[in-house]
């Protein structure tokens, strides 16, 4: 395997594992948010859905850097 | 620039190209389970901006003296698909609470020799006095309702989710 065919690949691991650092983050968020909710708490389904959002969004982001390594590998 | 078939991006013919195939997909996968999440989290913000705060009535559940000391008596409140229990502690100790077990809402029943409610489903346990959990899976405290006492006479006025 070429060395650059390895780095992409080392990139993409590290992006994988922090895509799913992130959904366990937003996994514990929903949760607690539904646990909350459930005792009666409103006030912390706003705080917590703009943070889900932010954290969906950084995962998509992360695709994103996935997406373009893997064209620009399979490319040469 | 003219873009690759969809086909070509998914299959590849070289078997080193199939590792970044494999990864890709399960970012997509990844990426799309954490919109699920922040869509279940939309989900609970809209349910809480659509739901009123309840307004509840003032209901009779109980003269005194049909309870003993010990005793429990089962009753509806705020509507007939809520079951609540009120227990006899003591000469005027008296407490309600909702009869649903906060972990998968299971009937839980009076238990007079240790004064606590139990869950049978999966052996939670709820104290008789404030409602709150003393063992088992249950998160959260059993609802209380709030009484109030006329003469002989017991109203439910409310329901106290039981977290400040």
């Amino acid at each position: 395997m070429e060395p650059s065919h390895k780095r992409g690949l080392t990139a993409i691991d590290g992006a994988l594992a922090l895509i799913a650092i992130l959904l366990i983050v937003q996994m514990w968020l929903l949760t607690a948010t539904l646990e909350s909710f459930l005792a009666g708490h409103r006030e912390a389904a706003l705080p917590s859905a703009i943070a889900s959002g932010l954290l969906a969004l950084a995962c998509f982001g992360l695709y994103l850097f996935v997406r373009g390594v893997d064209r620009e590998e399979r490319k040469r | 620039m003219k873009r690759d078939p969809l086909w070509r991006e998914e299959l590849s013919i070289f078997s080193a190209d199939e590792k970044y195939v494999n990864r890709r997909q399960f970012a997509k996968f990844l990426v799309l389970t954490s919109a699920g999440m922040f869509v279940g989290n939309l989900w609970i913000l809209v349910k809480g901006w659509l739901t009123k705060t309840p307004v509840y009535p003032l209901r009779s559940i109980a003269k005194l003296g049909e309870i003993p000391i010990g005793g429990s008596k089962l009753f509806n409140y705020p509507t007939a698909a809520d079951p609540c229990i009120l227990v006899r502690t003591g000469e005027t100790e008296l407490a309600a609470f909702s009869q649903k077990c906060t972990h998968l809402s299971c009937s839980v029943y009076y238990q007079r020799e240790s004064n606590r409610f139990e869950c049978p489903c999966h052996q939670g346990y709820f104290a008789a006095k404030d409602g709150r959990v003393l063992q088992g899976p249950p998160q959260r405290p059993l609802p209380r309702i709030l009484l109030q006492q006329k003469g002989d006479e017991l109203f439910a006025v409310g329901v106290d989710l039981g977290e400040a």
